[in-house]
């Protein structure tokens, strides 16, 4: 029991996917520049690594190891081919805004990081509560990220406008560097400095 | 001036680890090493003295941008007075240009050395001298109108995450100056560029209150370049032509320390004197970027390519970024070939963003910046270059290759 709770803690604090291990930069910043969009794109994430740890280690006894890639890759392929339909189906207004990431989802390093490291290895509960450890660390640092960059850029959360008009008139501006990647960039380097101070 | 050093003695004490103000042990050691020579001398090892330290040598960069920041300040007011049609003489303009730039020189040093003291405090070393010049660079490379909110905004960005992420000053890959503007420029752009910011049109606590002339238009003149449809004459804000001569002697709108090529002769003229900066940067960006144009003159299918190289040198921050920005030590490269492959490139880039994209009518920022990142490259293999020459040498000659590589030839 204490092992599933650090399966599905550690990838969300100290051994964050984004901010320890390093993966998932690009989506990270490339779908962060609004809050909504950043939300999805993480519940996305997260259906497809959890669902995918799943069916990957139920499968794991039967895969022959010479073409396990290829097999991760068409359950992966399926999973995400799905996520996008059902977000085009129900959600098309984020779905526009995602555009190509959520199909990216396939490159995604931390989906095939997973299965390789983990979902091959354990039985299909542990599997599950790590995929959804990943994909929850994952859309953490983007929320974080589209806040900051969503209230800044766009003086918005969720397009609903938040900084006061009066505020504008005093001489207040939007930050257009916010909405540019390069300070996602930057927001993600600033919590992986808080996050490192911490633990030293 | 001793009293001052009787006092400063006096109450040393009290800025040691342990003392009342401990907190401010570096702002008090700063201050110290800045009014007086440190009696403190190394104790061990063989070390090379020179008169010239890294606080002398900012004090000179300080007093080789006096001339323009002067000059600034007048033309500040002398662009403000033009825009409402009165001339109220040399004094008052002055002063008028004087209380308009002076709250942004002070919000920039306040911002950038507070976070200096506070990271030396934090650090526990010594509070590092790198700020005193980028806090004067940052005034003359910002438009007069840009709100002072957006200016500490800045610094502060620049100073923290191109500076003190790095190490502080001597490890910053870009100029520190230049980050401070190019932030402002993408963050603001409506404040950093147009007809509307580079020409200050309202009073300052009542002087030189007016209204504005109804021929007056605010645009620089490389964003009339950038504008220009057909041919381009270059007027100053009231509509009238301009010579090389206004050009030269800086009574143009621009950003408040670049307009003046004359002041900036005499800034480089000292920085040269004094070998601060290296004439070969400076020599290779205008190398550059003169040769860029008469390339694009030769081509010549767009109004903004027809312009003359002389027009060009005259216009905007690229005299200023050539003797100021690309010549920073930090962040040029230190070999001497790898200065002139610096500068050109600085030259060539600046050029081309200017006359191929109207978007971004001044290209000297972003082309010093991005030759800042290639800077280390440069040096490296400038050095890798030099190794295997001499290494191709010593074969020749029959020496063992590792041996006259490093050794005395």
């Amino acid at each position: 029991m204490k092992d599933i709770k650090e399966t599905f803690s550690s990838p969300i604090n100290k051994n964050n996917p984004i901010t320890v291990q390093m993966l998932g930069i690009c989506s990270a910043l490339a779908v962060t520049s609004k809050l909504e969009p950043s939300i999805v794109m993480g519940i996305a994430l997260t259906a497809v690594v959890a669902f995918s740890n799943v069916i990957l280690s139920l499968l794991r006894n039967t895969i022959p190891n010479r073409i396990r890639i290829i097999v991760q890759l068409v359950i992966v392929a399926a999973l995400v081919t799905i996520v996008n339909e059902i977000l085009k189906a129900y959600a098309y207004d984020v779905s526009k805004q995602l555009s190509v990431f959520v199909g990216l989802i396939i490159t995604n390093c931390i989906v095939m990081g997973r299965l390789e490291a983990f979902a091959l290895g354990n039985k299909p509960w542990p599997a599950f509560v790590d995929g959804v450890g990943n994909g929850l660390g994952y859309a953490i640092i983007l929320v974080i990220v589209g806040f900051f960059r969503e209230l800044l850029g766009s003086g918005s959360l969720f397009g609903f406008q938040i900084i006061p008009n009066k505020i504008y008139e005093w001489g207040y501006e939007n930050n257009g560097l916010m909405i540019l990647p390069p300070m996602a960039m930057i927001i993600i380097a600033c919590i992986i400095w808080i996050q490192k101070s911490k633990q030293s | 001036m001793d009293f001052l050093r009787n006092y400063l003695d006096k109450i040393k004490p009290h800025f040691e680890a342990g003392g009342r103000f401990s907190m401010f042990q570096s702002l008090f050691e700063g201050i110290e090493t800045f009014l007086f020579v440190p009696n403190k001398t190394a104790q061990s090892g063989v070390h090379i003295h020179k008169s010239i330290d890294s606080k002398w040598t900012m004090s000179i960069v300080l007093v080789a941008l006096l001339p323009c920041l002067l000059f600034g300040m007048f033309n500040t007011g002398y662009q403000h007075y033009l825009s409402i049609q009165e001339s109220p003489g040399f004094l008052m303009t002055f002063i008028y240009g004087f209380l308009a730039v002076l709250p942004i020189i002070v919000v920039s040093y306040v911002v950038g050395l507070g976070i200096e003291l506070a990271v030396a405090q934090w650090k526990g070393h010594e509070i590092q001298e790198g700020f005193l010049v980028t806090g004067l660079l940052i005034p003359l490379i910002v438009p007069i109108d840009t709100p002072l909110w957006m200016i500490a905004l800045a610094t502060a960005f620049a100073v923290i995450f191109a500076k003190e992420v790095f190490g502080g000053t001597g490890y910053n890959i870009w100029n520190v100056a230049l980050v401070t503007r190019a932030f402002l420029f993408f963050a603001y752009p409506s404040k950093m560029s147009g007809d509307h910011v580079f020409v200050r049109t309202e009073g300052i606590w009542g002087i030189g209150k007016g209204a504005v002339a109804d021929a007056f238009s605010g645009a620089t003149p490389l964003g009339q370049i950038g504008q220009a449809s057909t041919s381009i004459s270059i007027t100053d804000t009231l509509g009238n032509p301009v010579n090389y001569w206004d050009l030269f002697w800086g009574f143009i709108p621009g950003s408040v320390g670049e307009t003046s090529k004359f002041c900036i002769l005499l800034g480089a003229i000292l920085l040269l004197i004094t070998g601060i900066a290296n004439w070969r940067t400076i020599l290779s960006v205008f190398a550059g970027g003169i040769l860029t144009i008469l390339l694009f003159n030769a081509i010549g299918s767009t109004p903004a390519m027809q312009i003359n190289p002389l027009e060009q040198i005259l216009l905007g921050g690229f005299a200023f970024g050539a003797v100021f920005m690309a010549t920073d030590p930090v962040t040029s490269p230190r070999t001497q070939t790898g200065k002139y492959i610096f500068g050109g490139a600085v030259g060539v880039f600046a050029m081309m963003v200017r006359v191929l994209n109207p978007g971004y009518p001044e290209g000297m920022m972003l082309s010093i910046l991005f030759m800042n990142s290639f800077t280390p490259l440069i040096d490296y293999y400038v050095v890798e270059a030099h190794i295997k020459r001499r290494q191709r040498r010593s074969k020749n000659i029959l020496f063992s290759p590792v041996h006259s590589a490093f050794g005395s030839n």
